[in-house]
């Protein structure tokens, strides 16, 4: 990259002693050429890194991203930031222990700091069968190569003295903590692969809606938009909530629900929360920002949405989760709460494959956990696009596994997305 | 969000869980030839509209009725509540007649 456009403590010294005249927007504003071999329909984090890999893993030069809105603006600025590869089953943790590998790795290879801070991920129990649960997550974990620990009561207190150890219906008795997790600058991460990107040759254009596809004898040939038809030899679509609308203009009905998932942030603390903590008891996780914010959130409101907001059942739900944990946030107050639309999918796990249509991929069906995946998902469905063989972490992420039989359900729930 | 029960009158939306698309109603015929491929698209795809969605909601801590409520999904409006019991045999007397016990 060398030291003029890139990103060092070198280059902030030599403009700040040069009045930082020399700083440039971090990504151009190209108009849309009329034809690209690669198009990728969203820019989120998965459209981004997949875009970003395609110049930087694969050596694509034809390459556009296409937003409807600004990058950023979806559930990749959306999301309460956690990263982690504590799956269970084998179509997952592989995949997810790749992604953390390589958020370990992200800062120095795209030149952006997004903050990747591996601060540890606890998993609180709260019965012996919890514990044996847990215990058998983390041999699978170390087992697939990723690092798992268990901690019993006197082990967590000395790091999270604030947990209701004592409390009589769900006593606190011990975390699995994968202490790779943590969290993650989650706009720092849209910025940084849009800037990697856009520096290896990607058009990144905003403001532009893809509104069909052009299908000619079983083939994609390119992508209507609100700016004009552009041409492309392959298209992939990585547009999260919008995953059914989208590939509804391919005749396409997929197995994914569009559901609303809220998020919370506290007024800013002196630092208290060392990681991030889960609740067994029900669905609550808190971690602290860097700015001193508690940043919490539960379940999602369980009914399909495509509102970007929710409702306070919910909200009272999350927070009696938080208050039965750690009594001592009940004095914090709330300043910000908002929505992200989550492309729920029938076995909670997400698809990364080709269609029926050449030249049309899909990625999708992240559920609530695919900000951890942003990487892997990158990468992946880069290789797919280019090579059109599925990476070797993501083969079961196929499309057809819900007709075959080959569900990837972590939570055994069945077909029913708001309950993964 | 407030549900208007046919029965009960509006209720508090959190006195119901959501099973889902009120397409689950129609249950495919198992002896059909495609009954594989028909209950593979019963049970695992799905329309997922932005705007109004027919879905099923289940009064569990109410009178434990079945309702299916027409919902915008994009203003979480409520549009129409009706008796799941009022649909099903609507659907019985026209598409399925010969196969319900009336
Ligand atoms: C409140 C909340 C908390 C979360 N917490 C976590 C967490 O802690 N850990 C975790 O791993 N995951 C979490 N997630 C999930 C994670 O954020 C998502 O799974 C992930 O961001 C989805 O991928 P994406 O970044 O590409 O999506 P998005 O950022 O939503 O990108 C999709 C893009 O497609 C664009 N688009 C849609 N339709 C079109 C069109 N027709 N034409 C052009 N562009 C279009 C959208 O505008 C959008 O920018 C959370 C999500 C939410 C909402």
């Amino acid at each position: 990259m060398g030291l003029n456009g890139g990103y060092s403590g070198f280059r902030i010294l030599r403009e700040g002693l040069s009045g930082n005249r020399g700083w440039r927007p971090a990504w151009r504003d190209p108009a849309p050429q009329p034809a690209y071999d690669f198009v990728i329909v969203g820019g989120g984090g998965h459209g981004l890194a997949t875009a970003y890999y395609l110049a930087s893993q694969f050596g694509e030069a034809s390459v556009a991203v296409l937003e409807k809105g600004w990058i950023g603006g979806g559930n990749v600025g959306r999301n309460t930031t956690i990263i982690r590869s504590n799956y269970l089953l084998d179509g997952n943790q592989p995949f997810y222990e790749f992604s953390l590998k390589l958020w370990e790795g992200l800062e120095q290879d795209f030149n952006y700091n997004a903050m990747v801070s591996q601060r540890g991920v606890y998993n609180i129990f709260h019965s012996d069968a919890q514990r044996d649960a847990y215990r058998r997550r983390g041999n699978a974990m170390i087992l697939h190569g990723a690092d798992a620990e268990l901690l019993d009561a006197t082990q967590l207190r000395a790091e999270c003295p604030f947990l209701n150890f004592d409390n009589a219906r769900l006593p606190v008795m011990g975390a699995l903590v994968q202490r790779r997790g943590g969290t993650v600058r989650h706009d720092a991460v849209a910025w940084g692969y849009a800037r990697g990107a856009d520096r290896r040759g990607v058009d990144i254009i905003q403001n532009c809606e893809v509104t069909g596809f052009r299908i000619q004898n079983g083939r994609c040939t390119g992508v209507e938009t609100s700016r004009g038809f552009i041409a492309a030899r392959k298209v992939g679509c990585a547009v999260a909530g919008n995953s059914s609308r989208v590939m509804q203009a391919a005749g396409m009905r997929l197995p994914i629900e569009s559901h609303v998932l809220q998020a919370f942030v506290s007024e800013g603390l002196k630092p208290i929360i060392p990681g991030v903590v889960t609740y067994g008891g029900g669905h609550f996780y808190i971690s602290q920002s860097d700015k001193g914010g508690l940043v919490f959130g539960g379940d999602i409101d369980m009914y399909n949405s495509y509102a970007q907001r929710g409702n306070l059942p919910v909200i009272e739900d999350v927070c009696e989760g938080g208050m039965t944990l750690m009594p001592m946030i009940g004095r914090a107050r709330m300043v910000r709460m908002w929505g992200g639309i989550m492309d729920m999918s029938m076995d909670g796990s997400p698809i990364i494959d080709r269609t029926h249509i050449d030249g049309l991929y899909f990625n999708g069906g992240w559920c609530y956990g695919g900000f951890k995946a942003t990487p892997a998902s990158g990468w992946c469905f880069a290789h797919l696009l280019a090579t059109d063989t599925p990476h070797e972490t993501a083969t079961a992420y196929r499309m057809d596994r819900f007709e075959r039989g080959f569900m990837i359900d972590e939570k055994g729930s069945g077909a029913q997305p708001n309950q993964h | 969000m407030i549900i208007d029960h046919p029965l009960l009158g509006p209720r508090d939306s959190q006195e119901f869980v959501l099973l889902g698309d009120a397409s689950l109603l129609n249950r495919p015929d198992w002896q059909a030839e495609n009954a594989g491929h028909a209950f593979y698209e019963y049970q695992y795809l799905r329309d997922n509209p932005a705007g109004a969605h027919r879905e099923l909601w289940y009064h569990e801590m109410g009178d434990r009725s079945w309702l299916v409520v027409t919902r915008d999904t994009v203003t979480h409006e409520v549009l129409k509540v009706e008796l799941a019991a009022d649909v099903t045999s609507g659907m019985a007397s026209g598409v399925a007649a010969g196969r319900r016990p009336k």
